[in-house]
């Protein structure tokens, strides 16, 4: 049973990398998605009540942005450095 | 009401304070200390110039109008960064691989090296941001006349055009002053850059100071500001789906294209990594500057008079509620977005105005082109000084015309939907391999000419350049031509229609020429190597070997980049080659490192034109268009592995070779000098004989005994000299010589050896040149063994300088720790054959009879100077035989 707790897969590492890629460029898509939303809110049908909730739903949604953006950076450094060994484009030295 | 004097005052010492922070990092970084300097922080912060005058000032503007419009302009930046994976990162990557220089020198770069769209793309830039300039210096003028009052008091000047002047000429000033400082453009300007880093702090903390006074102090926190957002006007704002979608992707649109954010996002990026933290970091920084901006003005509509300006809502909020220190830091922040946007956007601009169309009108108008350039680093600077101060002459030339508009946020959008023309062209240079040079030349154009004729031109009112007659019935009454309706479809907000026709023809355009044109052979090259910028790890190669020699380009190479650099940098790649000195072979491999290394200086057309008239025949091999063509990646993987083998057999070959050749030439030297030194020890030993011969058989008078020991004497003499200077060699050789560490001037111990060596051939006379101020500083070492090496260098100048009218260069220069004397004169040289064996012993170049030694000076020259911890070298290519001694300024103790 031991053995079934872990799928057979042997490359785990290098696959969950490129899923973290993966999420990286599905990132703007769903930002995309999010700002464009208030397009489809209805015109001024209520009087009021309106433009203080798009407020606060428009900065919501940019600190969602920023935060998994940033989580997504941190799981991205490992998948850099080696980039940056690989192609000695890692800082300039002078 | 703060005193207007005390903030100018304020003013001043920010700008000081400006100057002390830019020149303070360009020492850091001279020293070597840049880590701090490149960190991801500071690139991050240096992204900031986004938010500009315009932002800080116009954003509240903004929000006043047109309600929640105005997250838009922050909120497509933000999709664009978090987004990096797709375009920021390759961007980056291809500005590093190929050194680009700016957005201009990307367009040209990637369609074949192509001058044309260099111009064109410079071009668009420069009248893309004339107004957008303008509007800082109107802005930094407005913010000055909130402060002035109606009655001009202290230093308050009546005229608003000379406080835009004012801050103009300072501006141009710091801009030459830290943005010419280094010619490499793709190098960072570390001054600039950390002066803007700062502003972008300053900015920052002032807007949020005025938020959180306006959100705390006046109003009675966040519940309270939300229920005072209701009842504003801004709750009537209605949404316009079509502003919303367009706006957005124009913000995430300039942020790409902008030349400015081009600047500090590709071009002084140090990292790749810096872009990760960026990613979040930077749209964390616009959702902070955006936090605030509806409470401030919400707050400023309730609170402020009936029809007070909303774009300065910002500095009369705090003023309204006396609060002249946080008003004055509101100032400073406003001009701080004022002066970091001017100040990078010139560099920006100069840049491209110097690369694009400076250089190539001068290389061609120039006899002879590039070959035996000279100095054209000066050139380079000039134009580039000259362009800085031209772009802001023409920025505060708009501002002065038009009178400064009423809104900001007109402007600035204006701006941007002319630098998103360059959007089609760049992304499609950067994913599609099918992309020509015509096809973006034509979508570029079609794009510029519509967002002048539909948007710009405009823009100057009704009764401007377009009169009412045209806005109305389109030219000679055609209704389909009329600029905000073109085709005949009218009634959309003039600022979507201008960016909705403009970029899809333009897109549409270069597309379809894309398709039905054929690419040459560099346009297919280049677009390999963007395209697929992060599989093709090598650079490619667009040179075949040329018949050019190393000298010749490493004196043109020495114009553009400056001597240091461009000897460090031939030496560099005649080590890669396996070959000692400064003169490698003139492979396609060491071309095409050559042109980029020339493109971070002077654009890659620019650049591919001067090698192109070094090297000859074809500048695209076969081989590379074959590779170009050929799809099956896995052979060509196999291929560039047997290659990257042969490539490194062939490097050991060559220094084999290198090597055998000099065993042979060493041997037969060493023949040559035994036979020479028998003759040296048997001339003198000869006389000697016949001389005490003479003496022994007597019955000579007194003088000519007298005259017989002396020559005897003296021949004798002249055996010592040459066993003493044997016994030097070996001595050095085995390096059992004691040192004599003593301190000197190093002007006195030139002086010493002129003043020695001028009893070498007296009769010639020698034109010396130096540079007395740079001689002076002192050096541990042993001295006379020093002078030695410098003696014998001015003496074989004295002998061998075959030159009508001789004369010696003598150049000091300390570079880090070490110092470097140049001995240069204007004689032939030394033939390239030659320069690998003049520091062997008993070589000698010329016959016999003109030198009087043995052809030992020069071997124990180098032995010396690896005694002292330096070297001795030779250096071509400086139009005359030039010597260069380098040795520590300070001795260090020897490990043994």
């Amino acid at each position: 049973m031991p053995a079934r707790s872990t799928p057979l897969f042997l490359a785990r590492r290098s696959y969950r990398r490129r899923r973290v890629m993966d999420a990286a460029r599905l990132l703007p898509v769903v930002g995309g998605f999010l700002v464009a939303l208030p397009i489809l809110w209805r015109p001024a049908e209520t009087p009021g009540g309106e433009t203080a909730q798009g407020v606060v739903y428009l900065f919501v949604v940019w600190a969602l942005l920023i935060l998994a953006a940033a989580v997504l950076a941190r799981k991205l450094s490992p998948a850099l450095e080696d980039e940056a060994g690989e192609s000695g484009l890692g800082p300039e030295r002078r | 009401m703060v005193p207007f004097n005390l903030l100018v005052a304020a003013c001043l010492i920010y700008v000081i304070l400006l100057f002390l922070v830019a020149f303070w990092a360009e020492r850091q970084a001279q020293r070597g200390r840049v880590k701090w300097l490149r960190s991801p922080l500071v690139y991050t912060l240096s992204l900031s110039i986004y938010c500009t005058a315009w932002t800080f000032y116009g954003a509240v503007g903004y929000a006043a109008r047109s309600g929640l419009e105005f997250v838009t302009i922050y909120l497509g930046p933000t999709l664009v960064l978090i987004g990096w994976w797709w375009v920021l990162r390759k961007l980056v990557r291809i500005g590093r691989t190929q050194r680009v220089t700016s957005i201009a020198d990307l367009i040209s770069s990637r369609f074949g090296k192509s001058n044309l769209l260099g111009v064109i793309v410079t071009l668009i830039c420069v009248v893309a941001a004339t107004p957008y300039i303008a509007l800082q210096l109107q802005s930094v003028t407005l913010s000055f006349n909130v402060f002035a009052g109606p009655v001009p008091e202290g230093w308050a000047m009546r005229d608003s055009n000379s406080t835009a002047l004012w801050v103009a000429a300072g501006l141009t000033l710091f801009t030459i002053l830290f943005g010419t400082r280094n010619l490499d453009a793709n190098e960072r300007h570390n001054g600039v850059v950390t002066a803007i880093a700062l502003e972008a702090v300053v900015k920052l903390v002032a807007l949020l100071a005025v938020g959180v006074f306006t959100v705390w102090v006046v109003a009675s926190g966040p519940a309270d500001i939300l229920s005072r957002i209701e009842a504003s006007d801004i709750a009537d704002w209605q949404m316009q789906p079509g502003r919303w979608a367009g706006l957005t992707f124009l913000a995430g649109a300039a942020i790409l294209t902008l030349p400015r954010m081009f600047q500090v996002m590709v071009v002084e990026n140090a990292d790749e990594r810096h872009m990760a933290t960026a990613s979040w970091a930077f749209p964390l920084y616009l959702f902070a500057m955006s936090l605030f901006v509806v409470p401030i003005a919400v707050v400023g509509l309730a609170v402020l008079p009936e029809g007070s300006n909303p774009d300065l809502f910002v500095l009369t909020l705090p003023l309204a509620f006396d609060q002249g220190g946080l008003a004055m830091l509101a100032f400073l922040g406003g001009f701080s977005s004022a002066t970091s946007m001017v100040i990078v956007e010139a560099i920006a601009l100069a840049t491209m105005v110097s690369n694009h169309i400076v250089m190539p009108l001068w290389l061609r108008f120039r006899s002879g082109g590039a070959r035996g350039a000279g100095d054209v680093r000066g050139l380079v600077l000039m134009s580039r000084r000259l362009s800085i101060a031209g772009v802001l002459a023409l920025g505060y030339t708009y501002f002065a015309l038009s009178g400064g508009s009423s809104a900001l946020a007109a402007i600035g959008l204006i701006s941007f939907v002319g630098v998103a023309q360059i959007l089609p062209a760049m992304l499609g240079g950067l994913f599609w391999r099918g992309a020509t040079r015509l096809g973006a030349a034509s979508g570029l154009l079609t794009g510029f000419a519509i967002w002048l004729y539909a948007l710009f031109l405009p823009s100057f009112g009704n009764g401007g350049l377009f009169g009412v007659e045209l806005m109305l019935h389109g030219p000679l009454g055609v209704g389909w031509l009329r600029p905000q309706a073109l085709f005949g479809i009218g009634g959309i907000d003039p600022l979507l229609h201008a960016l909705f026709w403009s970029l899809s023809l333009n897109t549409a355009l270069f597309c379809a020429v894309s398709l039905l044109t054929f690419p040459g052979p560099m346009e297919r090259l280049q677009g390999v190597a963007f395209v697929n910028v992060f599989d093709h790890s090598g650079p490619t190669r667009g040179w075949s070997r040329g018949g050019a020699e190393a000298e010749d380009l490493l004196a043109m190479a020495q114009g553009i980049l400056g001597a240091d650099e461009a000897q460090g940098f031939f030496q560099a790649q005649a080590a890669a080659q396996g070959k000692a000195g400064f003169l490698p072979d003139t492979t396609p491999d060491f071309f095409a490192a050559l042109e980029r290394r020339l493109a971070g200086s002077v654009g890659a057309a620019t650049a591919h034109a001067m090698i192109a008239q070094f090297a000859a025949g074809a500048a695209v091999s076969v081989q590379d268009l074959m590779a170009v063509a050929n799809e099956a990646q896995q052979i060509m993987e196999y291929s560039s592995q047997l290659e990257a083998k042969s490539e490194e057999l062939a490097r050991t070959a060559r220094a084999l070779s290198e090597a055998n050749e000099k065993l042979q030439a060493l041997s037969v030297q060493k023949d040559a000098f035994l036979s020479q030194i028998s003759h040296e020890l048997r001339t003198p030993m000869t006389s000697i004989r016949a001389f005490s011969e003479i003496l022994m058989e007597g019955g000579l008078e007194g003088p000519d005994q007298a005259r017989y020991a002396e020559i005897i004497h003296d021949e004798t003499i002249r055996l010592t000299r040459l066993l003493d200077d044997l016994l030097d060699l070996s001595v050095l050789e085995n390096g059992r010589v004691q040192l004599n560490v003593q301190v000197a001037n190093l002007h006195d111990l030139i002086d010493r050896a002129l003043q020695a060596a001028s009893q070498t051939r007296p009769e010639r006379r020698f034109l010396i040149h130096r540079d007395l101020p740079t001689e002076h500083m002192p050096i541990f070492t042993d001295t006379d063994r020093l002078v030695q090496v410098f003696i014998n260098l001015i003496s074989n100048a004295r002998k061998y300088c075959d030159a009508a009218r001789p004369e010696l260069t003598i150049r000091v220069r300390r570079r880090g720790a070490q110092v470097e004397v140049d001995f240069i004169d204007n004689g032939s040289g030394i033939p390239a054959g030659s320069q690998s064996l003049v520091f062997e012993k008993f070589a000698r170049l010329t016959d016999t009879t003109r030198a009087g030694g043995a052809g030992l000076g020069l071997a124990i020259c180098r032995e010396i100077m690896a005694n002292l911890g330096g070297t001795i070298t030779y250096v071509p290519g400086q139009g005359g035989a030039a010597f260069r001694v380098a040795l520590p300024a300070r001795r260090q103790r020897e490990a043994a």
